[in-house]
Parts: C-alpha cells; sequence; structure tokens
C-alpha cells in the first residue's frame, strides 16, 4: 500500500514535467505561460503531499478537544506561493499582449524572425 | 477509502493537463486550466489543506481564467504549430520525469507523522498558537504573525505586480480592435444572465467579508476575500459594461486600494516599533499582547485584502480597457 | 431511525451519483452543442439536488445543514444562467442546431 502513497509524488514528477515541456517546446507565448502555471501547481502539489500527516485533519482547532493536526507550514508557504503565482502570469499576460501589439505575432519563431530583420 | 478519491482525481488532473498542452485552441486550454485548477483545489482539500484549496479555487480557477481571457482576447485564440525538434524535448523531458519518479522512491512514507518535515517546528507552531495567539486557524497564525514579514514581502510582490501591468497596458491607446460600444455595452441586452447576476452580487460581496473577517476561525484569510470581491465586481463590469463599471468603481479609487493595502500593512508594522516593540511586533498593539496579535492579524489581514481587490481590479480593468 | 436516515442518504447519493454518469454520457453523445448542454444540465440540477440532499440528511440539524442549502440554492441560480449564456452566445457565434431537416425559429439577438 505503499505506492499508494507515492502516486502523489509520480503525479507531481509527470505534471512537472508536462508544464517544462509546454514552456520548451511550444513555441506560443500564452501557451508558455500556461505551462508555467501548470509547473507551479505541481510544486504546490508536492508541498502539501508532504505535509499530509495520517489520520490528521486541517489545522484549525476545533471547538473541543485536541486532535492530531497536518502539518500548517507547508500550508503556509503554499498560500503565498499561488499568490506570487497568479501575480507573475498576469505580469507575463501584460507583456504578452505588448508583445502582439510590437510585433504582431506571439510565435515564438515568427517574433525571432521579425527581430532578425 | 479517501485515498482512492484522491488517486482518481490525480489522474483527472495528469489527463486534463495532457490535454491543456496539446490543444491548439488556446481557449479551450484556459478553460481546460479552470477544470484543472477545481481538480488540484479538491485534492488540497483531501490533503487537509484547507487555506489552501480554498485559495486555489479562488485565485486559480476563478481570477486566473478572467486574466487570461482578457489577454486573449487582445491576442489570438488559435497557436500555429511548428513541429520540428519536438523529439528531443520530448526525450529529455521524459527522461527527467522517470529520473524524478525513481527519486520518490525514497521518499519517507507517505501520511509518517516521524517524517523529518513534521518534527522540527511543526509541532512549536501548533503547540505556541494557542498560547500566543489563541485563534483557531494556525494557518492564518503563523501567516499573519509568526511569519508576517513573509506576507509583508508578499504583498509588495502583489502590488508590484499591479503597478507592472498597469505601467504596460494602462497608459494610451491601443489597436483598437474592439468598438467602444461594445466594450461599454456590457451584456445588457441578455435579460437572463443579467437578472440573475444582479440578484447575485450582493451575496458574492457579502460571501467575500464573511471569509475575509472569519479567517481567523476557519479556513480563509484576506488573498481569498480580495479574489471573491474581485470577482464580484468583475462581474458587475461584464454584466453592466466597462463604463458603468468604471462609473461605480473609478480608476483613482482602484489605485488608492492598490496603494493603501501595502500601507496598511506597514502601518501595522511602524506601528509595532513606534509603541515599543519590533517591527511587526503585534503584541504591543494592546495591553494583553494576546488581544494585540489578534488585533494586528485582523488589521494585516484587512491591509491583504484590500490590495489584492485593488490590485485585480486593476489588472482586469487594464486589459479589458486595451482595446478601446 | 438513524438506520433509516442512513438508507435514504444512501439512496440520494446513489441517484445523485447516477445522474452526474447520465449527464456525463450525455455530454459525450449527444450530436451537437445544444444538445449536449442540455445533457449536462441534468448533472448541475439533478445531480446536485441529490448528492446534496443526501449530504444534508448526513449532517442532519446543524450549521453544515444550512450551509449546504445555501450552497445548493447558488448552484440552481447559477448553472441554469450559465448554460443560458453559453447557449446565447453559441448562438450569436453561428453555431446552428444539429437538425436534419427544418429550420431553426430563434433569430440571433
Amino acid at each position: 500500500m505503499e505506492l499508494l502513497g507515492l502516486y502523489n509524488y509520480w503525479v507531481f514528477a509527470v505534471l512537472l514535467m508536462i508544464g517544462f515541456y509546454a514552456v520548451v517546446a511550444k513555441p506560443n507565448l500564452v501557451k508558455k505561460l500556461i505551462g508555467l502555471s501548470l509547473f507551479q501547481s505541481a510544486v504546490f502539489l508536492l508541498y502539501i503531499t508532504m505535509g499530509k500527516v495520517e489520520g490528521g485533519t486541517a489545522p484549525i482547532f476545533p471547538e473541543a478537544g485536541a486532535a492530531v493536526f497536518s502539518n500548517p507550514l507547508p500550508q503556509v508557504l503554499i498560500l503565498t506561493a499561488i499568490v506570487v503565482g497568479i501575480s507573475t502570469t498576469a505580469l507575463g499576460l501584460g507583456i504578452v499582449v505588448r508583445v502582439k501589439e510590437e510585433y504582431g505575432s506571439i510565435e515564438e519563431h515568427e517574433i525571432q524572425e521579425i527581430d532578425e530583420r | 477509502m479517501i485515498v482512492i478519491f484522491g488517486i482518481f482525481l490525480l489522474t483527472l488532473l495528469v489527463i486534463t493537463a495532457i490535454a491543456i498542452v496539446r490543444t491548439d485552441n488556446l481557449f479551450v486550454a484556459v478553460m481546460l486550466m479552470g477544470i484543472a485548477s477545481l481538480l488540484i483545489a479538491a485534492n488540497f482539500f483531501l490533503l487537509d489543506a484547507a487555506d489552501v484549496a480554498l485559495t486555489e479555487a479562488a485565485v486559480g480557477a476563478g481570477i486566473s481564467t478572467v486574466l487570461f481571457l482578457g489577454a486573449l482576447a487582445l491576442t489570438s485564440e488559435r497557436e500555429r504549430a511548428k513541429s520540428s525538434n519536438r523529439l528531443l524535448s520530448f526525450i529529455v523531458v521524459a527522461a527527467a520525469a522517470l529520473i524524478l519518479i525513481y527519486a520518490t522512491f525514497d521518499k519517507p512514507r507517505f501520511g509518517d507523522p516521524e517524517a523529518p518535515v513534521q518534527t522540527h517546528v511543526a509541532p512549536w507552531y501548533l503547540e505556541k498558537t494557542p498560547e500566543y495567539i489563541d485563534i483557531p486557524n494556525v494557518v492564518t497564525a503563523v501567516l499573519g504573525s509568526f511569519r508576517g514579514y513573509d506576507t509583508l514581502g508578499e504583498v509588495f510582490v502583489v502590488f508590484t505586480a499591479g503597478i507592472g501591468v498597469l505601467f504596460l497596458l494602462g497608459g494610451g491607446k491601443a489597436t483598437g480592435t474592439v468598438p467602444e460600444e461594445k466594450i461599454n455595452e456590457g451584456l445588457r441586452h441578455h435579460l437572463i444572465p443579467r437578472v440573475v447576476g444582479r440578484i447575485l452580487i450582493p451575496f458574492i460581496l457579502l460571501f467575500g467579508l464573511y471569509v475575509q473577517f472569519h479567517g481567523e476561525y476557519g479556513p480563509g484569510g484576506g488573498f481569498q476575500a480580495g479574489a471573491i470581491i474581485a470577482a464580484a465586481i468583475i462581474l458587475f463590469a461584464l454584466l453592466e459594461g466597462e463604463k458603468r463599471a468604471l462609473s461605480v468603481l473609478p480608476e483613482r479609487v482602484l489605485l488608492g486600494l492598490m496603494a493603501c493595502g501595502p500601507l496598511l500593512y506597514g502601518a501595522v508594522g511602524l506601528a509595532g516599533i513606534l509603541l515599543g516593540g519590533n517591527f511587526l511586533d503585534y503584541s504591543v498593539l494592546s495591553s494583553d499582547p494576546v488581544k494585540g496579535q489578534q488585533l494586528g492579524i485582523l488589521l494585516i489581514e484587512a491591509g491583504v485584502g484590500i490590495t489584492v481587490t485593488g490590485v485585480l481590479l486593476g489588472i482586469f480593468h487594464a486589459f479589458a480597457a486595451r482595446g478601446r | 431511525m438513524s438506520a433509516l436516515l442512513d438508507t435514504l442518504s444512501w439512496v440520494l447519493l446513489t441517484l445523485g451519483g447516477l445522474s452526474v454518469l447520465v449527464g456525463g454520457i450525455g455530454a459525450l453523445r449527444m450530436p451537437d452543442l445544444y444538445t449536449r448542454m442540455h445533457a449536462a444540465s441534468v448533472t448541475d440540477s439533478l445531480g446536485a439536488i441529490l448528492v446534496l440532499g443526501g449530504i444534508m440528511l448526513q449532517a442532519g440539524w446543524s450549521l453544515a445543514t444550512i450551509k449546504l442549502i445555501a450552497i445548493l440554492l447558488f448552484l440552481l441560480l447559477t448553472s441554469p444562467t450559465s448554460s443560458n449564456a453559453l447557449a446565447s452566445a453559441a448562438l450569436l457565434a453561428g453555431t446552428r442546431p444539429f437538425a436534419e431537416a427544418g429550420q431553426d425559429e430563434e433569430a440571433p439577438k
């Protein structure tokens, strides 16, 4: 049953590489940003998976009694990371819009051709 | 038993991710990204991360989709496939994935309470939160007080992104691809979305405020609340048109919100110094240190919520107004 | 009594799962956009009511039930609206319904 627990990490590895492939192999700029977003989501999955304690619950103290809690620290880090991720995505999209306006295209090879002229 | 549910969701996630990369219609890719965000949020909830699930659902599935759609409206919707050299990248990516999967066999058992990550700082936070801060939500306590300096940095990152997008897209006219009447019209001629939207917007705002102020007692906090309130106002802008939305919340107010949020946060920090403690030391804000911590967390969460609302709305209006 | 409630909630949850499945199969097998949306709307309405009803029976009389009722109301209000918006957007974009013969009476607004 150990393999069931490892499944989360395997999905992390696969998702990371899918996002990375989109960044590296796709010439369209918006597709690259989408791939970057997938990459970030994979990293979030890794951290939150590491924080889970079996038999635990969300780290919120209930009205009465003690309980086993999952680790709150990765959750704090990932909360920050999600917001920072959306900020960089928004900025990236702004840059893509300006690139489209200046070059007329958001395909990487076409932009390179226009630059070399 | 619930592990099987998690495995099912993760498999769906991988399938969705592959579909996102393989489709060449960017609109489809953005919609699938919304689905992937919701699947990840459900997974986070299964892994006991309630706050993170709420943030991922609000920010990832909600705001991120709107931003991408706004950018797609200004660029192109289809991607032109150029297939050359893709085999090399595929091989490299597959090799890296296999190496990572091989490395995961060394990980401690999933959910092991004796794993190294659970033994150093985390038990200290779980123990000391009732003593120093006495609020039920440990994540908010750590985010707001124990690691408050990180959160200050994060607020400044959000602020910087807002300013960056406003610099890039805010000034001057653009190509003028969308006629002005169309932007200002919104969905006014479509009766059903307009009526239902008008019914819902107050409740969405109310829910946003609920999430903001209940951040200390349950999942919630400034980031989620900012995203939800921004979503309500974006819904209003979509329904009633850009011009009316800007007359309801003018640009000056948005810039003011963007600036006042980090200002509030920094002011609370400086108040700590002026009252005799350290920077961001909330214990000195009130006569009882625990009450002081709670007051400090309340104020900085408000600052965070204001910043996120202002920045997300500013970015949305920058994208929406660019087509003029 | 609690056995009765458990059985009832079990039945509701299974029926809800079945209607979600039916909606999914319909969304795959139907010939065009409008019929697919019609099939998927089964998930949104019947599936939501049955599944949330089953969970409400499990929660009993507590704050969780009130929150579930609020979620159900919100879902029942927004899902048909978004289906309507999607259908009229598709009509405006020019997607014609799948019909062997006959005209589509409604003109695009």
